[in-house]
């Protein structure tokens, strides 16, 4: 399935308050230099704050976690609960479809989506209050057929039940998750078989039915104040855990991304140093020039270049300063390869006397011998 | 059938006191300290000897996967990942114990960490359990609260956390090395192995990846001992074992049973038996949608575990989610459902499997029709053998058995629909 993002994209994204609170709690799951690992949940955050997952929303939380745009637009395509276009203002309806729940008539469900909603998945109703799309397995199977509305799943629906369910949740009705006809929780419809000892003294719902009753936050855009922020984890800023056992390696070094690369590019563009003729040689002194190819970078199509330029010895080479190494550098076809070979630090212990690793291989090898 | 008494999740429907002080009543977290000073050795050989094969589908010896782990740091950490990405179509199970039970897996979790030498452990839900994850985080914070986790965790003298993370939409990551990088905050895409998760898994660092229900049943077996474990099913299909049943049964339910069960007294005890009765029973889907599935009338003495399905029936075990079908069903639309799932969530990176599941689909979804050449079915039988085998992960083989198992138990019904359509008569199988 094609996943890309919306066409139309909102100016910005933030956090509310207590979100970014609860964000930046999450990240104290993972070991330091491993933050990347809550990108999944912050993404998540954002849809339950926004409806979708925006562009802007993207790259906020990359900025959060360090990381690089793209990998958390991969995140983003990738997982296909991450919506990428605006849902539905009251819920996104989703009606698993996979093989337990279509032979038990997921198919009806997904007839009155068409009908109710809309004909294609992903589109807004009429009056945009829902959108719909058809799910693989969400793990609910002897409860067949179900749904997932915003946080919760309905089970054991019946076409007219149903339908009816999204004309009381566009009307604002409160409608109580869990399975819709009767039973408690996954245990046989007919009667208990096991466990037949605490079913006199059952609390009211499931536990699953029982949060969405207590918080109340099913098709609820997400602000963060729905639930206290906890994090038992952390004692006195100490995770106890992390701290009993060695360190966690580091995440391998991220490259930098193409914008902030981009940028930085253009930064030492603008700080690029002024060129200075360095002092060249007409020939070389006595006679004796020294064997510039010992450099490593240089070969002999360079050490004529450079012999032209009037450059002959180890000690001019070695002397140059910035500006004459930008003069040089702009005569060479090789832009930035006196720098990268390092052709200065090497020229210098030639000309002391001493032999560079590159130096004695060229010697030994006679890699420049007719 | 298995008593009361010995069931291992006694609060499965929820309907006793879901929180801490409930589960302390029904006998978890008795004596946890007193498990873990008994030392590594004893946990691991007693987890052996107790005869435990994963949960999650596999079926590989839990025990001995523990001891793949390095005994001793060697200046990495190691760590605990609990695979609660349950989406193998016909699986609903760990939900059950996530949200009714959650203390079992808490426990369990500790006690597997102190064993295999890991101080923290992340448990990593499948994102669409939203109301799951709210009462097991629910769970772990009373457990924080209680001094049962974070440091000296229960009196045990093992510092110890539990981290509760979520994925979001995406069955490759219930696989083990996908699910590592899903943690790590990449796309799911399976490692190649080796390097096996044991010699470098999250963040590089030694992991064992373990299902929910092979972590939650650890304590009780510690407890009770590991023959009272291997006491239940065959030998080598030790212990009880939870059952999703779903689809054409009477009453489709989540029930605990002991290994090796039958087949029929399972469905006749919990299920209220077949819809319209066995002779209406047409196949059933023994171990999750990765399994090729077996006609109704094999099935009914069939014995519950992993060695009579996959060697008498050429099946599977799976997770034990098992899928009923009737005779009113479509055999082969159900099977083309499966290859459509396969082919939604195949991670895209091995070719076989990216280009084979969009295949199979396709030809399957002309079979459903019967549109298509006879020859067709063994060009789609080739194809499956093509994607079998040749990739990464398991996902290729997981997409071609349930066709495999379809075409091996159903070819009649794939001709007969395509004769019917080829002379414009339904019903061919009547004028034979």
């Amino acid at each position: 399935m094609l996943r890309r993002l919306h066409s139309e994209q909102p100016d910005s994204f933030a956090f509310t308050d207590l979100n970014q609170k609860w964000a930046e709690a999450q990240i104290t799951k993972y070991p330091e230099g491993r933050q990347a690992s809550a990108v999944i949940p912050l993404l998540w955050r954002a849809q339950e704050q926004e409806g979708w997952v925006s562009k802007p929303a993207i790259e906020y939380i990359a900025d959060m976690l360090g990381m690089a745009y793209i990998r958390v637009l991969e995140v983003a395509s990738f997982y296909f609960m991450f919506q990428l276009q605006p849902t539905g203002s009251v819920a996104h309806v989703q009606i698993c479809g996979t093989t337990s729940c279509m032979i038990c008539g997921a198919e009806d469900l997904i007839a009155i989506c068409r009908e109710k909603i809309a004909d294609k998945p992903f589109t807004l109703s009429t009056d945009g209050k829902f959108t719909w799309e058809e799910v693989e397995c969400l793990g609910a199977c002897t409860n067949a057929p179900m749904a997932q509305i915003g946080k919760d799943y309905y089970e054991d629906l019946t076409a007219e039940g149903f339908s009816k369910m999204l004309d009381d949740l566009a009307a604002g009705k409160e409608v109580v998750p869990g399975p819709q006809n009767g039973r408690y929780a996954a245990e046989p419809k007919s009667g208990l078989t096991s466990l037949t000892e605490y079913e006199a003294g059952k609390p009211q719902y499931n536990a699953s039915a029982a949060l969405a009753t207590d918080i109340k936050d099913g098709v609820k855009r997400i602000q963060g104040d729905e639930v206290p922020i906890l994090t038992p984890w952390v004692k006195d800023g100490v995770v106890a855990g992390r701290a009993a056992a060695a360190p966690t390696p580091k995440a391998p070094e991220a490259p930098k991304p193409a914008v902030k690369q981009a940028e930085e590019a253009k930064k030492a563009a603008a700080a690029d140093v002024a060129e200075k003729e360095p002092e060249v040689l007409k020939a070389a002194r006595d006679g004796k020039p020294d064997d510039l190819k010992l450099l490593k970078g240089v070969g002999p199509k360079l050490e004529e270049t450079l012999n032209e330029l009037g450059f002959f010895h180890f000690d001019q080479v070695a002397a140059w300063t910035e500006a004459e190494v930008a003069w040089v550098d702009s005569r060479l076809k090789f832009k930035g390869r006196i720098e990268r070979d390092g052709w200065i630090e090497q020229a210098k212990k030639l000309a002391a006397g001493e032999e560079t690793e590159f130096a004695k291989r060229a010697k030994d090898d006679g890699i420049y011998d007719e | 059938m298995l008593k009361d008494q010995d069931r291992i999740f006694t609060n499965l429907y929820g309907m006793h006191d879901r929180t801490l002080k409930g589960a302390q009543a029904r006998g978890h977290w008795d004596g946890t300290a007193g498990l873990v000073q008994k030392g590594r050795d004893w946990i691991i050989q007693t987890m052996k000897d107790s005869g435990l094969r994963g949960r999650g589908g596999a079926g590989f010896p839990t025990g001995l996967k523990w001891s793949f782990m390095p005994k001793e740091s060697d200046g990495r950490p190691a760590y605990l990942v609990i695979n609660a990405d349950e989406s193998e179509p016909g699986t609903c199970k760990d939900r059950e114990i996530m949200r009714h039970d959650p203390h079992t897996l808490i426990e369990g979790a500790l006690i597997a960490s102190f064993a295999m030498n890991a101080h923290t452990c992340y448990i990593y839900l499948r994102g669409e359990y939203i109301r799951e994850r709210e009462a097991l985080q629910a769970a772990i914070d009373e457990a924080y609260d209680s001094g049962l986790l974070g440091k000296n965790a229960a009196g045990s003298g093992w510092d110890f956390d539990v981290f509760l993370h979520h994925g979001a939409g995406a069955y490759i990551c219930g696989e083990e090395t996908a699910l590592i990088e899903s943690l790590e905050g990449k796309k799911g895409m399976p490692r190649m192995k080796p390097p096996f998760p044991a010699g470098a898994g999250l963040y590089g660092c030694p992991t064992t990846v373990n299902n929910v229900e092979s972590i939650a049943v650890v304590p009780t077996i510690l407890r009770r001992g590991a023959d009272w474990f291997a006491g239940f099913g065959r030998p080598n299909n030790a212990g009880t074992k939870l059952f999703a049943i779903s689809g054409h049964v009477n009453n489709p339910c989540v029930v605990e049973e002991a290994m090796s069960i039958s087949f029929e007294e399972l469905i006749e005890k919990h299920c209220g038996g077949i819809r319209g009765g066995w002779d209406n029973l047409l196949a059933v889907i023994p171990g999750g949608s990765s399994v090729p599935c077996v006609r109704g009338e094999n099935m009914r003495d069939a014995i519950m575990d992993f060695d009579y399905l996959r060697n008498d029936l050429g099946s599977g075990l799976g997770t034990a989610a098992v899928i009923v079908m009737d005779k009113q069903t479509d055999i082969i639309k159900a099977i083309w459902r499966l290859s459509k799932f396969y082919k939604h969530e195949s991670c895209g990176q091995c070719t076989p499997c990216r280009e084979g599941t969009g295949w199979m689909m396709r030809v399957m979804d002309r079979l459903v029709k019967g549109e298509a050449e006879p020859e067709e079915i063994d060009m789609l039988w080739d194809v499956t053998k093509q994607v079998e085998g040749h990739t990464i992960c398991a996902l290729g083989d997981a997409a071609a058995w349930p066709i495999q198992g379809l075409i091996r138990n159903f070819r009649e019904e794939i001709e007969d629909r395509i004769k019917a359509q080829k002379s414009g008569r339904m019903g061919a199988m009547a004028a034979e």
